[in-house]
């Protein structure tokens, strides 16, 4: 997995509340069975109309956000499907870090499986962000993972709070599946103990 | 010993290993998988050279992306994408040797409707699967939630997933539920209240008289849908209702283990000191039928309501509903009632098991359909056989529905049976995002007697005023 640890990028702004993975990539793309190359259809429906041409009101189509690397988000990003294709399509896209008041669990998670940073932060720190992010191109922001802050263009800092786990495995670009199988030993004995104490499962 | 919540003690019987942080490894009991969110996972392990961990606790079946019209065991009757991802399930399953019920065998279904039927799914199990509507194995008193690619991978792997503990909520739904409210107006009206993260962060357990006076598969439809409201797992707590259910069932276990497995399964409920983080109390009488007006499962209004302003909401809400309004083509002050509708699509993971056909099948018997197309799409073969035993889908058929093979189908709209661009649609299913049934859908969710009701007469309709 890549690492994440500092990013200074353009932030996109996306005020919709409830952003639902649907959305993110609506699922007549789920039927690939590979991880790659969902960038281009990241937010079909709202990116482009029924004959494929690009929406220019789209805050991703325009000039200025087209290479936008971080998003500033409504409330419960990410919620609905669990399809990880969401994050893939995220990334493939550039998006490193998406900012919001909340995430919905599981898409959550699957961020931190593929290098993107969700951060989590304040109503007032948020609307702040999205200010700034409506600035445009000219406007970078910076989202440092070992500090865990937030710095807007015009230098305010935000604190956010990180799991330590999750911190550690993104800055370090760490497989969850090897550091598990480190763990062996702990999975055959709770396994062999439990396969006596609820020998039906 | 300090009191428990039924969460707190699933989560404590399947900690494998616990990190000075709290980070734990759960030991997973059952892992479903189907074709869309697995093929990438499968290559995970074929390109480390990892195997399945205990294929024997891994079932797989083909759902969501498959046809629900006959000849599909023929590939050529599938479109390519289909076929691709079907044909890499049929393989992995036989190369990583887990169980495996393919488009061909008649137990093959949803596969959320698939675990329950076939015993896979017990109390005090952990289970999970790459789909957020796994949160409906948790009608047995099993913490059963959705998980990423990337995590069923993990699971594939390593039998555990990396989590740390959620808090505990309880929803309490107390007394009777009124003529005409079923478990599907419960769960929405609990979205309704709580809104679509109101359960981030949590495990939610459903209790009250009104969840324990609802059949296995109302609980199954309740605790299907608190992914809906933001929540990781959705829990009820096992009672003999659960265990009529689940004994003689092909996996569920039998003679001595039936008994030392009744043993354990009745310690599972919160003690009556539990510690609750969050709680949330609805008068079962209060719950009227639901639908949804927007393109989240949180606007829901009863049906005698009328679509709301949206200045009457807060914050970033107001521009949501705007949206919304808009992509459903519906005016503020319009009486739901009015809302005529196109399509009528009963089935899904929420509401495709046998009694909501029953449901649907009572409102229909001796009606015609006053809608376009109708739909009834069963959960699985079995309940699909079932139900023509019972001659429900004789009614559904003169009515007016199409009587189709099982699958996901039109609640994510990934095989052909899709919405076309502005047809509305009464759905029995779960999520009425924009796009969700196909570009330019729009859906209305509700129980199957008021999706019914809705077929009979051509607008979205008080099931009450039926009956």
């Amino acid at each position: 997995m890549e690492k994440f640890e500092k990013l200074t990028g353009i932030a996109a702004p996306m005020p919709l509340v409830n952003i639902d993975t649907d959305m993110i990539i609506p699922k007549q793309f789920l039927k690939t069975i590979k991880r790659s190359g969902l960038g281009v259809n990241l937010f079909d429906e709202m990116r482009y109309d029924d004959n494929g041409n690009e929406i220019p009101d789209f805050v991703l189509n325009k000039p200025q956000y087209r290479d936008a690397e971080i998003l500033v988000a409504g409330d419960n990003f990410g919620c609905g499907s669990s399809r990880e294709h969401a994050p893939w399509a995220l990334k493939d896209f550039g998006i490193r870090s998406i900012i919001s008041t909340s995430f919905a669990d599981i898409f959550y998670n699957n961020c931190f499986k593929n290098g993107i940073l969700p951060i989590i932060l304040p109503k007032e720190a948020v609307d702040v962000l999205m200010k700034d992010a409506e600035k445009g191109s000219n406007a970078r922001m910076t989202v440092d993972l070992e500090n865990q802050t937030v710095t807007s263009s015009d230098g305010e800092v935000f604190s956010f709070e990180l799991d330590s786990f999750k911190k550690h495995c993104l800055m370090n670009g760490l497989d969850d599946i090897g550091l598990t199988m480190e763990k062996a030993a702990a999975i055959d004995s709770f396994e062999a103990q439990a396969s006596q104490a609820r020998p039906w499962v | 010993m300090s009191p428990k919540t039924l969460y707190d003690k699933i989560w404590d019987a399947h900690v494998a290993h616990e990190a000075d942080d709290g980070t734990c490894l759960l030991y997973i009991d059952r892992h479903l998988v189907h074709e869309v969110t697995s093929p990438q996972a499968f290559e995970g392990l074929r390109m480390a050279g990892r195997s399945v961990r205990a294929p024997d606790k891994t079932i797989a079946v083909p759902d969501h992306n498959v046809p629900t019209t006959p000849g599909r065991e023929d590939p050529k009757n599938m479109t390519e994408d289909s076929a691709i991802q079907v044909a890499a399930l049929d393989k992995n399953a036989k190369d990583f040797g887990i169980h495996y019920y393919p488009v061909s065998d008649v137990r093959q279904g949803i596969v959320h409707i698939v675990g329950p039927e076939q015993g896979w799914t017990l109390p005090g199990m952990t289970v999970v699967c790459g789909d957020s509507h796994t949160a409906t194995h948790g009608a047995f008193g099993a913490l059963a939630h959705g998980i990423g690619t990337s995590e069923v991978e993990h699971v594939l792997a390593t039998q555990t997933l990396i989590q740390k503990k959620s808090k505990n909520m309880k929803v309490e739904i107390t007394g009777k539920l009124r003529p005409g409210v079923t478990a599907k107006d419960i769960t929405l009206s609990v979205i309704g209240k709580t809104g679509t993260a109101g359960g981030t962060g949590y495990v939610i357990e459903y209790c009250g008289e009104a969840i324990r006076d609802l059949s296995m598969e109302g609980r199954m439809t309740v605790c299907n849908m608190a992914i809906e409201g933001g929540a990781r797992a959705g829990l009820i707590a096992p009672d003999e209702k659960t265990f009529d259910y689940v004994k003689g069932r092909p996996h569920a276990p039998k003679g001595a283990q039936w008994e030392a497995a009744l043993n354990w399964w009745k310690t599972l409920y919160s003690d009556d000191d539990a510690h609750w983080d969050k709680v949330i109390t609805i008068k079962g009488e209060d719950i009227a039928p639901v639908v949804t007006w927007g393109t989240s499962p949180e606007d829901v209004l009863p049906i005698t309501a009328e679509v709301p302003a949206p200045e009457s909401f807060e914050g970033g809400k107001v521009g949501a509903a705007q949206r919304s309004l808009e992509y459903m083509g519906l005016k503020p002050g319009q009486k739901l009632s009015d809302i005529e509708i196109d399509t009528v699509f009963i089935g899904s993971c929420t509401n495709g098991r046998i009694e909501d056909l029953r449901a649907a099948a009572e409102i229909l018997k001796g009606k015609k359909i006053a809608v376009k197309r109708a739909m009834v799409v069963p959960g699985s073969g079995l309940v699909r056989a079932q139900a023509e035993e019972e001659g429900l889908a004789d009614i559904f058929r003169e009515a007016g529905f199409e009587w189709r093979l099982a699958g996901c189908s039109m609640c994510l709209a990934m095989n052909p049976d899709q919405l076309a661009p502005g047809e509305r649609c009464a759905a029995t299913s779960n999520r009425n995002f924009e796009g969700r049934q196909g570009r330019g859908g729009r859906t209305h969710l509700m129980s199957p007697a008021m999706a019914a009701a809705a077929a009979i007469t051509g607008k979205l309709t008080d099931v009450r005023e039926m009956m």
